[in-house]
């Protein structure tokens, strides 16, 4: 059997979702240069947000009709913690040394992921998520499950909104002259902490829609789960050219895919048979990383590089 | 304005952090029981309270509980209260060296019950046997821990004699595994996975030198990352190998959705061992249906043995079940409080301040009654001397046994 368009499938949908979490982490730092390691908490509290409008909803209540309430749930508590972590502490360290809010994100990573352990009903081990029931879809030979069709749905109309909103209005407008030059853009009347508290609840919102695709693909959530795949989206952001949200949906894609296929294929290649499979996909994805930065260090879609990171 | 802020955020920061510390202790106080006794023994118990595996941890700790509050109502060892010192290792063999020095520190612990990771074990030996601490384990199945590293050759040395175990070994699982698979399932064609982890690779490594001995195939195999949840590409390469069955040496919360992840492209039976023998596996995967699971010695439920471990636990009112290691947890609690019986039986009622870790440490050799799990003693490795093993099957939603059997 040829596994090609399964595997490029498997890449795929999660390359999508890395692609979606990539986009929190490429805003913020376009923005205000602040690699906002929370940001894969801010993805789990999303999905925490939306298991508890689920299991409050009447029983019976089918998936589909249920789906666009959590992810209202789910944005609404992401969105909610990001604004609060920008509020409480980023900004009182806006414009203190660049080591001082990143040392507050990984200590605001670790008390978010401990707060849920403690405080969120039975997490101190995975929760179940909802899935939908019934038979995978078979296209071009890739079997695809119907709770990965969500996240093939979303995440393109996310980049298209996005897409739109950075370009068409105003507000969006203001965020690319606040990422191009904070001071100036000030003098000319934009309300930089207005546009900074944006990209922090819009990065927020992507990662909560991404965080219910995580649920409705593996069937499970746990307070651990930001880590990982914040650890890859930011991976993915990089890997894009950190700063450009086209970038970051390409980067999660291009990583997705490099490790479904390491994953497949890696142990076929002649000598490589140890360096193969499942445990081995991080190692090339993270090696595909550094080839990346070597031949072009702005990333694939990146533009500037020398007065940033 | 932006310094009141500020000192805020300190403030909030402080108390958060006050209380996470906090919590890493709560259980301490709670856990003694009895008066009347003049002399305090400290038994120590290193599990995973939190994160993925707790509950089996919790299992784990309620029941060693159990055993303590038994021997001081019933006045097991006259003039002794025991008293129960439960430190959360998170799964992790860092943590875990680091209870194990905590333990030691602490002048009344004259035993040591836990972990339940083997990879956790193997960075407690040392420093346990070094202060001639007293350790059994009730679910640690590592071959190595107790046969040193060169076992597979029939080399077998023990390393560390202050550890026990109630549980028997990956060898004799992995074994009892590939003969249900090929005898009974009549499976010849398998994907073998496993997680890297010392438990895990070993187990998959005795599953498969059984396996093939017997005749059976293995058509692929695959290493994965325990932290990961996306495992559609192993499960793509499961679906083209054709395997007939997926034997899995890992834990649960990876192995759920790996399991449910397989079935969705290919409907084989998924295979695993203790690791996996949780009611946790089948809330966190849907397609759970027909999985296989090894576990140590015979469901409590059906042993007579059991009856009133069973009743004492629901009568204690613990809020999580004792899952796949209650028994043998209490077990091992109990061989300790057998030990420290004997050496206090010896000395006049008395436990030595001097040496009481020693004197304890030889009398577990005598160590030999009637347990929850059946018949309790060591061998002279430290290995169970019990290595019934049952082969269980996900029907209905819940793990039912099918076989129960040893090997050799």
């Amino acid at each position: 059997m040829n596994e090609l368009p399964q595997q490029l499938a498997n890449g795929l949908i999660l390359g999508a979702m890395y692609g979606l979490i990539a986009i929190g982490y490429t805003m913020v730092y376009g923005i205000i240069q602040l690699i906002n390691f929370a940001h894969g908490e801010i993805f789990m509290i999303g999905g925490f947000g939306a298991l508890t409008v689920y299991l409050g909803l009447p029983s019976g209540f089918s998936l589909i009709a249920a789906i666009p309430l959590m992810i209202v749930g789910g944005v609404i508590a992401a969105v909610a913690i990001s604004m609060a972590a920008e509020r409480f502490a980023y900004r009182p360290l806006r414009g203190g040394p660049r080591l001082a809010p990143l040392i507050t994100a990984i200590g605001l990573s670790l008390a978010l992921q401990q707060a849920v352990w403690m405080w969120y009903p039975n997490a101190t081990k995975d929760r179940s998520f909802p899935q939908f029931e019934g038979e995978a879809f078979d296209i071009l030979g890739a079997t695809i499950q119907r709770g990965d069709v969500f996240v093939l749905i979303v995440a393109p109309l996310c980049m298209l909104a996005l897409g739109f909103f950075v370009s068409k209005t105003r507000a969006g407008r203001g965020m690319q002259a606040t990422s191009q030059d904070p001071d100036t853009a000030k003098l000319m009347g934009i309300n930089t902490d207005r546009i900074i508290v944006m990209a922090f609840a819009i990065g927020a919102a992507f990662a909560a829609v991404a965080a219910v695709a995580y649920g409705l693909k593996n069937g499970q959530i746990g307070f651990r789960m930001g880590f990982i795949m914040g650890l890859k989206a930011f991976t993915a952001a990089v890997l894009g050219g950190i700063g450009n949200i086209y970038g970051a949906m390409l980067g999660g894609i291009v990583l997705g895919v490099a490790e479904a296929l390491a994953t497949g294929y890696m142990s076929e290649v002649p000598g490589m048979e140890l360096f193969g499979g499942g445990a081995w996909k991080d190692v090339w994805a993270f090696a595909l990383l550094i080839i990346v930065l070597l031949v072009r260090p702005q990333g694939l879609l990146g533009e500037r590089v020398a007065d940033r990171a | 304005m932006r310094h009141r802020s500020l000192l805020i955020l300190t403030a909030v920061l402080t108390t958060g952090a006050l209380t996470l510390t906090a919590c890493g202790s709560r259980d301490d106080s709670k856990s003694s029981g009895g008066d009347g006794g003049n002399q305090t023994v400290v038994i120590g118990l290193d599990a995973p309270l939190t994160g993925d595996l707790s509950a089996l941890g919790l299992g784990i700790k309620n029941s060693a509980d159990l055993a303590v509050k038994t021997a001081n109502k019933e006045k097991t060892v006259p003039g002794v209260t025991f008293k129960l010192e439960a430190l959360d290792d998170q799964a992790q063999p860092s943590v875990g060296q680091q209870n194990a020095v905590k333990l030691i520190g602490t002048k009344e612990v004259l035993g040591v019950v836990g972990p339940l990771n083997s990879g956790v074990a193997q960075s407690m030996q040392k420093p346990l046997n070094d202060a001639k601490l007293t350790q059994v384990s009730p679910a640690n199945t590592g071959t190595e821990l107790t046969q040193g590293n060169n076992w597979k050759t029939g080399d077998k040395k023990r390393p560390f004699a202050s550890y026990f175990r109630t549980a028997t070994t990956d060898q004799i699982q992995g074994a009892f595994a590939a003969k249900y698979l090929f005898e009974t399932a009549k499976i010849k064609d398998v994907y073998l996975i496993d997680d890297q982890k010392p438990y895990g690779a070993g187990l998959a490594a005795s599953f498969k030198a059984t396996f093939t001995e017997l005749g059976g195939k293995i058509v692929g195999t695959d290493h994965v990352n325990p932290e990961d949840r996306d495992f559609n590409s192993v499960a793509t390469k499961v679906k083209s190998s054709k395997a007939k069955a997926v034997y899995y040496g890992g834990e649960y919360p990876a192995g759920a959705p790996l399991s449910q992840q397989i079935k969705d492209s290919v409907k084989i039976p998924f295979m695993g061992g203790d690791g996996m023998y949780s009611a946790d596996f089948i809330s966190l995967n849907k397609k759970a249906e027909g999985d296989i699971a090894t576990s140590v010695g015979k469901p409590v439920e059906e042993l007579e043995s059991a009856k009133k471990f069973i009743a004492d636990y629901k009568t204690a009112g613990y809020k999580d079940a004792y899952e796949a290691y209650g028994g043998g947890t209490y077990d091992a609690t109990w061989s300790i409080i057998e030990a420290v019986k004997i050496v206090a039986a010896e000395n006049d009622g008395k436990i030595p301040a001097e040496d009481g870790r020693a004197k304890v440490l030889a009398a577990m050799d005598k160590v030999k009654f009637e347990g929850v799990t059946g018949p309790v003693s060591f061998d002279e490795f430290g290995d169970t001397t019990n290595t019934l093993m049952t082969a269980y099957q996900v029907t209905g939603g819940k793990w039912v046994s099918k076989v129960s059997g040893t090997v050799e």
